[in-house]
């Protein structure tokens, strides 16, 4: 096995005339929290939905654990959990069944377990036999965050897990994020937040009208840009800053 | 196949869960079914003759009303997990491609059976006289069992299609009005001619004469083959169009 859990290159993908990836190429280690960060509209879902076999790339390869996702999608898709952008957690079904619903069809042999140690784990035991479309939305994206562990996927895809949840909510989400770093799992994770890849990528990629236009860690992304000068205090530029200058450079080039 | 039925359970749940779909689905053709038998039917059982129970003579249409109001959900429930990102977490798991459909196919194949069976038992209150034998009746359930089928996979194309919960349902109105435009409720002789030919030759006019012979122990002719090839035809199509629709919209 290489050491490579995704890798994408020259990928394109275009929705009618609309030319939405223009040529996309990154690769995620294995074990790693990637985040894949972009405003609204840049293309993160399309990305997302291309690795988790939903959607045909036009061009380009796309590879998962080392699994082509055209050639080998049944490999892709035993490989990989799609946490998609809206929590889609069944309303009708209460957490638990939810739990033990995905436990089944991964073939889990004790899905009753599974669930209640999930619950337990994401804090939902109390409201475990309660409908999930009485969860708030920070409970409902845990859930959905928790169904997404069932199975031990290699790969985790978490797309913008906290969009639309209130502050509160959002660090309630991060917490889970950053307690599931370390275990070997692979991430990758899209945001439109700067903040949120700051605070739970290993790694981060910007992707900005079709392209990758910057990837590296934090410090590296830092690096790669001298430190802007105000007065004669040395100020280390935020990671908005690095992203502004990028897209600003890329406007100036054009 | 297990995928499948997981899936179904699921489905079965849902269904036990929302009381109101059960009732809405069951009443509607029991209304029909009312206002047949006591407003128009002793109208109508003048015209035909003394020896006629109207019961009988009307159960046909209103089983294929309820099926045809039955299978709506099936694109509702389609759209609705489309729409709330659960179909495309089901897709993204290592099961059979398929599963979530078939497992949708299943779920309409049995409702409707329960909703046939209730149809059924009003009817016996009513009146409802079957004769001929038990492998008649088998024989019904077959045909049924083959037209929920048909229409099932139709619905689901609306339901991967569709851009609004109404538009996933609106295919079925048709389909509930249909009977009406055929021997279902009245004799077509006193039809005008060009709305004669349509009543006697549209797909549920086949059906609705086959029904009628295999429960009230009249002769079984050519009516078969109508049937049989309406109801086969109309699956094949519905299901290749379904499948095409899913293997490359779905993507999208
Ligand atoms: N199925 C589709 N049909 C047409 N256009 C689409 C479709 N899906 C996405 N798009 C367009 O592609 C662009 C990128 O969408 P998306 O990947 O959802 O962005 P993001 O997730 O980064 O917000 C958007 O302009 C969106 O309107
Ligand atoms: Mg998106």
């Amino acid at each position: 096995m290489t050491n490579t859990a995704i890798g994408v290159k020259d990928l394109r993908k275009s929705f009618k005339s609309t030319e939405v990836l223009k040529g996309v190429d990154f690769a995620v280690k294995r074990g790693e929290i990637f985040a894949l960060l972009g405003s609204n509209g840049a293309g993160k879902t399309t990305i997302v939905n291309i690795l988790a076999t939903l959607l045909k790339p036009d061009e380009g390869t796309a590879e998962v654990c080392g699994f082509d996702v055209l050639r080998e999608p049944s490999k892709v898709r035993a490989s990989i959990s799609l946490t998609g952008q809206f929590a889609a957690v069944d309303g009708m079904l209460t957490g638990r069944e939810n739990l033990i619903l995905i436990a089944k069809l991964r073939d889990d042999k004790k899905p009753a377990e599974t669930a209640d140690a999930l619950l337990e784990r994401f804090g939902l035991t109390g409201v475990a036999n309660r409908r999930a479309d009485t969860y708030s939305g920070g409970m409902a994206r845990r859930l959905d965050i928790a169904m997404s562990l069932v199975g031990h996927a290699a790969v985790i895809f978490l797309d913008e897990p906290t969009t639309g949840l209130d502050p509160e909510m959002r660090l309630e989400v991060w917490k889970t994020v950053k307690e599931l770093s370390g275990s070997g799992t692979t991430i990758l994770l899209t945001t439109q937040y700067l903040e949120e890849a700051e605070q739970l990528a290993d790694r981060i990629a910007i992707l900005h009208e079709g392209k990758i236009i910057a990837t590296g860690t934090l410090d590296e992304l830092k690096k790669s840009f001298p430190p802007i000068r105000v007065e004669y205090i040395e100020k280390q530029p935020t990671l908005e800053e690095i992203f502004l200058a990028i897209v600003g450079k890329k406007e100036i080039v054009k | 196949m297990r995928h499948t039925f997981v899936l179904f359970g699921r489905q079965m749940r849902h269904i036990l869960r929302s009381p109101d779909t059960i009732i809405t689905v069951a009443v509607m053709p029991i209304a029909m079914m009312l206002m047949f038998v006591y407003v128009f039917g002793g109208a109508v059982k003048t015209s035909m003759g003394d020896g006629v129970n109207y019961v009988n003579y009307q159960l046909p249409g209103i089983l294929l009303m309820g099926v045809s109001s039955g299978v709506s959900y099936t694109a509702v429930r389609l759209f609705t997990d489309i729409q709330k990102g659960i179909f495309a977490r089901l897709r993204s798991l290592p099961i059979p491609r398929s599963a979530p459909l078939w497992s949708n196919v299943l779920t309409s194949l049995i409702s409707n059976a329960i909703a046939v069976f209730v149809l059924v038992l009003v009817a016996l209150l009513l009146g409802f006289r079957p004769s001929g034998s038990p492998l008649r009746w088998l024989g019904a359930a077959g045909i049924l069992a083959l037209f929920t089928l048909a229409l099932t996979w139709l619905a689901i194309i609306p339901g991967l299609t569709a851009k609004s919960v109404e538009g996933s349902y609106v295919f079925s109105y048709p389909l509930i009005f249909l009977p009406f435009l055929s021997s279902a409720f009245v004799p077509t002789e006193t039809m005008p001619t060009a709305l004669r030919i349509f009543a006697e030759n549209q797909p549920m006019a086949g059906i609705v004469e086959l029904l009628r012979s295999l429960l009230s122990g009249g002769s079984v002719g050519n009516e078969v083959w109508i049937a049989l090839a309406w109801c086969i035809g109309i699956l094949l199509v519905a299901y290749l169009f379904a499948m095409g629709v899913y293997n490359r919209r779905m993507l999208k």
